[in-house]
């Protein structure tokens, strides 16, 4: 294994009960690139992204994320190992000001401890004082500095939308999943979230997987796609190898009548 | 960090004020014994509304057995002085560091479970609690314990200074911030690096030792503790505190409980309707603030609200 590769899945699957959602899924992701994954509804998208973050512990197969296992491993300790993610329901912490919002997400970056916050010693000025400064460093990225003290539920859809990448991005992770991060957006949304993804990779030098309906913005941005259908690995390639595979075409479009 | 600092100096100098205030009425003769009773109590029930909070008003687990820390609390003090003839303050922080040890034990294993299930597990907690006490020759069984009057106004005014600058300064820190990203999307708190059971269970130990701190004031406030004292409905009276102020607002919390027991002393006169009137007062109050009396804000926030109403055109949404 070179050591180029940041995330290695072999051959890994869930299943409910009887059911298999996800079963002999493989996929490399070298660090800096930009990667996609596609798949009609219910073919198991999401599911493999709970199995990466640690929700589900795969039931076969194994996950490797920078030379480490980590498969079995709760979601916040593989949140504190360098991978974060977003989620496709919105999943804000809705009571919560935008800013603090952001906040939480140093969470596992401070080290302030509980007695230091009780008694207000020097080192909780000192930690909280950073988490705004940092905080307000992402909201002025997102564009979203002059909401800070909103409430995150009050926000319009798409700066919600945002607010979740922001708080994914603060968790200072070297690969950030994207669970369709363009729905519900209208296209000028989609080509500006497109340029903010493009922007943030580059800023912060992340590795990025995506799951996406949007093909405008997958075969726009992604450099290699990876396309699920029923729970199996359809295919593997560069965009332009995708748009051409019959396999791909039969999954999405249905096969075609001779 | 300046408007942080600030805040805690007018919280204290409010608080020293109150204290002198009331003590001043009470060696001036101005208040009988009655009412420096109904004091005490009004304050250890603040003690145990704010210790409540905290769980299940900014963690949001739902638990019906803070009674049960109470009776923790009550009777390892009871114990202290009683029968090891420890002074008083030694007791309250011993009784504070059982329940809480009660609470981590309880906590640990139920709160792997969620809303209604929590919430049923406690309450057998709570109630094994109860039944361990009342079978225990050594605390006198069900006939209870005598324990000699020694909660004062200055004792139980300390212990609530004490608890609420606590659970204050917890829930404004990041320690806090976890538990409130718990109450709104567990999920998601887990997938941002927050060890959710961790923060469960500190909060759940927090709250029960200061359920304990007041179970020691409690039980030093009569002249003997019983079993029955702190059963199911005791948990319910705590829990109701909290709703009624409004669940996530610690200031909610303390209005509702001051309100509450100024209800129930005053309806004591009336002993035949006092339940029926009791239960009027909650239903009417849910009906016109379903979301309690404070709702999710604080004092501060109506403060800050009520200091800045010149730029009010830009406040409308």
């Amino acid at each position: 294994m070179s050591n180029n590769v940041l995330l290695d899945v072999q051959s890994a699957g869930i299943q409910f009960g009887g059911l298999k959602a996800v079963s002999g899924f493989n996929m490399k992701i070298n660090k800096g690139e930009l990667v996609g994954l596609i798949g009609p509804n219910g073919a198991g998208k999401t599911t493999s992204f709970n199995l990466l973050t640690g929700v589900y512990v795969p039931t076969e197969g194994e996950i490797f994320f920078d030379g480490k296992k980590i498969n079995g491993l709760p979601p916040f300790k593989v949140t504190r190992l360098g991978m974060s993610r977003t989620f496709q329901n919105i999943r804000l912490f809705d009571e919560l000001s935008v800013l603090d919002n952001v906040k939480v997400a140093y969470h596992s970056l401070a080290n302030d401890s509980v007695m230091s916050s009780i008694f207000r010693l020097p080192s909780y000025f000192k930690n909280e004082h950073e988490m705004e400064n940092k905080a307000m460093e992402f909201l002025k990225i997102f564009e979203l500095d002059k909401y800070k003290d909103e409430t995150a539920k009050n926000l319009p859809y798409g700066k919600q939308r945002r607010l979740e990448i922001a708080r994914a991005l603060a968790a200072n992770p070297d690969l950030l999943l994207l669970d369709e991060p363009a729905a519900g957006m209208n296209p000028f949304e989609t080509k500006e979230l497109m340029e903010l993804i493009a922007f943030i990779r580059k800023q912060f030098g992340l590795t990025i997987l995506l799951i996406e309906h949007d093909m405008n913005l997958v075969m726009g941005i992604c450099e290699r796609i990876y396309v699920l259908d029923h729970g199996v690995l359809l295919a593997e390639g560069s965009p332009e190898e995708i748009r051409n595979n019959p396999k791909v075409i039969e999954a999405y479009l249905g096969e075609e009548i001779v | 960090m300046m408007k942080k600092s600030k805040q805690f100096w007018g919280f204290t100098i409010l608080a020293i004020a109150i204290f002198v205030a009331i003590q001043f009425m009470i060696s001036g003769g101005f208040l009988n014994n009655f009412y420096s009773n109904t004091l005490i109590f009004m304050a250890i029930n603040i003690m145990l509304a704010v210790s409540l909070h905290l769980v299940i008003g900014i963690t949001g687990q739902f638990s019906l057995g803070h009674a049960g820390f109470l009776a923790v609390g009550a009777y390892v003090s009871a114990i202290m002085t009683m029968k090891l003839d420890l002074p008083f303050f030694a007791a309250i922080l011993i009784a504070g560091i059982a329940a809480a040890l009660a609470g981590l034990v309880v906590g640990i294993p139920s709160l792997r479970l969620r809303g209604d299930y929590l919430a049923i597990a406690t309450l057998g907690f709570a109630e094994i609690i109860r039944i361990i006490f009342m079978n225990m020759d050594y605390v006198g069984e069900a006939a209870g314990m005598q324990v000699t009057h020694l909660t004062t106004w200055t004792y139980t005014f300390i212990c609530l200074f004490v608890t609420i600058l606590v659970i204050v300064n917890f829930t404004n820190s990041r320690h806090g911030r976890a538990c409130i990203a718990i109450r709104e999307n567990e999920i998601a708190a887990d997938a941002m690096g927050i060890n959710t059971t961790y923060y469960k269970v500190l909060a759940f130990a927090i709250g029960s030792f200061f359920a304990g701190v007041a179970g020691a004031l409690y039980a030093h406030n009569f002249y003997i503790i019983q079993p029955s004292n702190f059963g199911f409905l005791k948990s319910i009276d705590i829990l109701i505190y909290v709703v009624l102020g409004g669940l996530g607002s610690l200031s909610g919390a303390i209005v509702a409980t001051i309100l509450l027991t100024i209800v129930s002393t005053f309806l004591q006169d009336y002993p035949e309707t006092r339940m029926i009137i009791y239960s009027l007062v909650l239903i009417i109050v849910m009906l016109y603030r379903p979301k309690g009396l404070m709702g999710k804000m604080e004092f501060t926030d109506y403060l800050k609200m009520w200091m800045r109403p010149k730029g009010g055109s830009q406040h409308e949404q």
